[in-house]
């Protein structure tokens, strides 16, 4: 007579508890740096491209080249970090990354402008920052957009055309997050961002550690069904990583006013299938990996970059070419972003973004059900191979860890 | 000499035991290198946009024209009432919403200012703070364009407009692709991973294993044996950059303008950092474990303090200061520097004393302590 599978989960779970606790280090630091990141991102990160160090060349001098300078020195876009006197120079400050744009004012400045002549200006641009180089153009474009029709209007006032407003008033308005700050925005990313490397790491260690240590034989002649060993293997740290996306959810609103403005239960469903999909995602890799050194760098390389660049964290997905569109389908870490998002910061309920939790469902599905085929399969293959390199190997292992 | 050498081998026939490692080490920078060279890309444009004209007018049409041909938005939907708009923002469907009133075009008509309304999706700060740059600055224009047309009415008048002409120059990206920021990023992403992973998991796993109590044992010395168990993962450091950068300049067509032997010595001064922290993690961690988790937490905030996508001048001086410890934001100015804009020794030496003087403190750091561990 078979034992059901479940009866199995207890003991497994135990000791995968009885492990983690062994080694409290590492317990806090899966608990600890989520919310130590969140702090650290959320003070320094801004996406706002402010204060960019400009070189000003002025080789007017005049008054009016002097007001346009001031003009840039006003605002918050730009930093003048340097005033060179030639051109030539504007090259080495920016080959030493001193400054990012230089504004280059001609001599006829002034008097192309007292003239009733149109006057040109030269805006130089570091483009090897791509990132905030096109905002830059775009704010000094705007700059000298608002500094000629000022000087339009005041020519037009001089020759007594009376004050004319201006004729268009834009409106603007930012909804869900209106003073645009990065933090409100950079909570759901940071969750998804920290939940997904430590629990995938942590996931896949748990298990090569096993395989590497050779205990996970033991497990295999033991009567316990695969099933039971991945259920009893993945709630612990799941249960961990739900303690760990809760400290974090409360820091956001502690110290960055982030409220979650939607359903509870909601975010905690799609938290949950996120972590599924993590936990798979790691039980995978574990069954792909025979140490723990390969399997750390394929967890960090599947998770790191990829959820902080595929995920449309950083960089929108509509951007990318189809190909990579493509490939963003596959990582969890963007239904889940864009449900979180929905549930946080707009309120927004199941009925506008069922199509997300729908996708992490079936991820988590997906990656349970393959982990487990996975580990069966591995289990036979493996069994053999370590048989034929049991004698070469046993200097490398060590037997079952200590009790303390 | 020959200690070190034989070491080497040592470490060398280890590390091919793993069937698995070594694709890891050598293929998967390249499968990054071009998934990222692809995806990372911050140009915002075809925003998804919806469209709300209450007034119908011609000018109204024009004026939306303006933003639907610039190539940053796009219409998503199109509604006749401003609660219609909701939908469309609350799931993520469009990020920005363009709203004509009623009566725009007889209050432009009649030379009254009209009034138009921008709405746009914050909970994506980044595209939504350029893309009401990129609106502003299109109103604006058509701002300026009507002001022209009413000089052009009082032409006989003898009145003409004023206007300072931008002239744009990119240097370095003239196309400001981000592709040619970031890809010279990844190097250095990778770099840092490998390295400093090979170098505290290695290590730490020596002595779970218990091995590295055999190698106390034997007449080597423990500068030999730091060396040479350092050195392959310097090696491994190098021909991944060699790999990173073929495929860069060869896949990606990113410019290579300074010298091949200076990077490949920044190269060398970043991975005294990384090696010296991955050492400094092994000495710490008891477990594999704990040096893959120590790892993670020397590695998250490196990567996102270090300017590889937000720039350091954004941050609060406290941290602006704190990147003043973090290494490899000093390699970035440097493999940015070589690759886009050609700069030499007499442009980066800053950087690069600023790695040395790190590298030392912490490799000089972890070694004691290592040492300290083997006696």
């Amino acid at each position: 007579m078979r034992t059901l599978p479940i009866a199995f989960v207890g003991p497994v779970m135990r000791k995968e508890f009885r492990q983690i606790r062994r080694d409290s280090r590492s317990l806090i630091f899966m608990i600890v740096i989520p919310a130590f990141l969140l702090v650290m991102f959320g003070f320094a990160l801004n996406f706002d491209v402010k204060n960019i160090p400009l070189a000003i060349v002025d080789q007017d001098g005049s008054r009016t080249s002097r007001g346009l300078v001031e003009k840039f020195r006003t605002t918050e876009y730009f930093r003048v970090k340097a005033e060179p006197d030639r051109t030539a120079d504007i090259d080495r400050l920016m080959a030493r990354d001193k400054v990012r744009a230089a504004l280059v004012i001609p001599e006829t400045f002034a008097e192309d402008l007292l003239a009733g002549r149109s006057a040109d200006v030269q805006f130089i641009l570091d483009g090897a920052n791509a990132l905030s180089g096109s905002t830059a153009a775009g704010y000094a474009a705007a700059i000298l957009q608002s500094y000629s029709q000022r000087i339009t209007l005041q020519a037009m006032e001089r020759r007594g055309f009376g004050s004319l407003t201006l004729p268009l008033k834009t409106d603007v308005r930012v909804w869900y997050n209106p003073e645009l700050k990065s933090a409100k925005f950079l909570v759901p990313g940071l969750m998804a961002f920290i939940l997904m490397v430590i629990l995938t790491t942590s996931t896949a260690f748990s298990i090569v550690r096993e395989e590497e240590r050779g205990t996970m034989e033991q497990i295999r002649v033991s009567p316990l069904p695969p099933a039971a060993l991945i259920i009893g293997k993945l709630v612990p740290y799941g249960l961990i990583s739900l303690a760990s996306a809760h400290i974090v959810l409360a820091l956001g609103w502690a110290l960055f006013g982030v409220a979650v403005k939607g359903n509870y239960f909601l975010l905690l469903l799609s938290i949950v299938l996120f972590l599924i999909s993590g936990l798979g995602q790691g039980i995978l890799i574990s069954s792909i990996t025979r140490t723990q050194l390969v399997a750390f760098l394929i967890c960090v390389l599947t998770t790191i970059l990829p959820t902080f660049v595929l995920s449309g964290f950083v960089f929108p997905v509509r951007n990318m070419p189809v190909a990579v569109q493509v490939v963003t389908y596959l990582i969890p870490a963007k239904y889940f972003l864009v449900a979180l998002r929905g549930i946080i910061l707009k309120g927004a309920g199941i009925g506008a973004f069922w199509e997300q939790i729908l996708s992490l469902a079936v991820f988590a599905i997906m990656a349970l059900a393959l982990s487990m085929i996975m580990l069966r399969r591995g289990g036979a293959t493996r069994g053999r191979r370590t048989r034929q390199r049991s004698t070469e190997r046993e200097h490398e292992r060590i037997p079952e860890r200590r009790a303390p | 000499m020959k200690a070190i050498l034989s070491i080497l081998w040592k470490e060398f026939i280890q590390l091919r035991r793993d069937p698995r490692l070594f694709p890891v080490i050598f293929i998967s920078p390249i499968l990054q290198l071009l998934l990222l060279g692809y995806a990372a890309n911050l140009d915002v444009k075809n925003i998804p946009s919806v469209i709300c004209d209450m007034d119908r007018s011609a000018a109204g049409r024009e004026f939306l024209e303006g933003f639907l041909n610039s190539g940053y938005f796009t219409v998503a939907a199109r509604v006749d009432r401003l609660d219609g708009i909701d939908r469309f923002l609350d799931n993520g469907e469009s990020s920005m919403a363009f709203v004509i009133p009623r009566g725009f075009g007889d209050d432009l008509a009649a030379g009254r200012p009209a009034r138009v309304m921008i709405i746009a999706d914050g909970s994506e700060s980044q595209s939504a703070s350029v893309g009401v740059n990129y609106a502003a600055m299109i109103a604006a224009r058509y701002t300026q364009k009507i002001i022209l047309d009413v000089f052009e009415r009082a032409r006989g008048l003898g009145l003409r407009p004023v206007i300072v002409n931008l002239e744009l120059r990119v240097w370095y990206n003239p196309e400001l692709k981000s592709r040619n920021f970031m890809v010279p990023g990844v190097l250095g992403l990778i770099l840092m991973i490998m390295t400093m992973s090979l170098a505290s998991l290695g290590i730490v796993r020596e002595r779970e294993t218990g091995t590295m109590e055999q190698l106390i044992v034997t007449p080597i010395r423990p500068y030999q044996l730091i060396v040479g168990k350092l050195l392959p993962f310097v090696l491994i450091g190098l021909m991944d950059t060699i790999f990173v950068i073929t495929v860069a300049r060869f896949w990606f067509a990113i410019p290579f303008r300074g010298s091949v032997a200076l990077l490949v010595a920044g190269c060398l001064v970043f991975m005294l950092n990384t090696l010296g922290i991955g050492l400094f993690v092994s000495t710490i961690s008891r477990t594999q474990q704990q040096a893959m988790l120590t790892s993670l937490f020397f590695i998250l905030p490196q990567i996102v303090l270090s300017g590889f996508v937000f720039p350091i001048e954004n941050m609060p001086r406290v941290f602006q200061l704190a990147t003043l410890v973090i290494p490899i934001r000093y390699f970035f100015v440097i493999i940015r520097g070589i690759m886009l804009k050609g700069a030499g020794l007499a442009d980066l030496w800053v950087q690069g004393a600023a790695l040395v003087a790190l590298g030392t403190v912490i490799l000089g750091l972890s070694v004691a302590r290592f040492r300290k561990k083997l006696d």
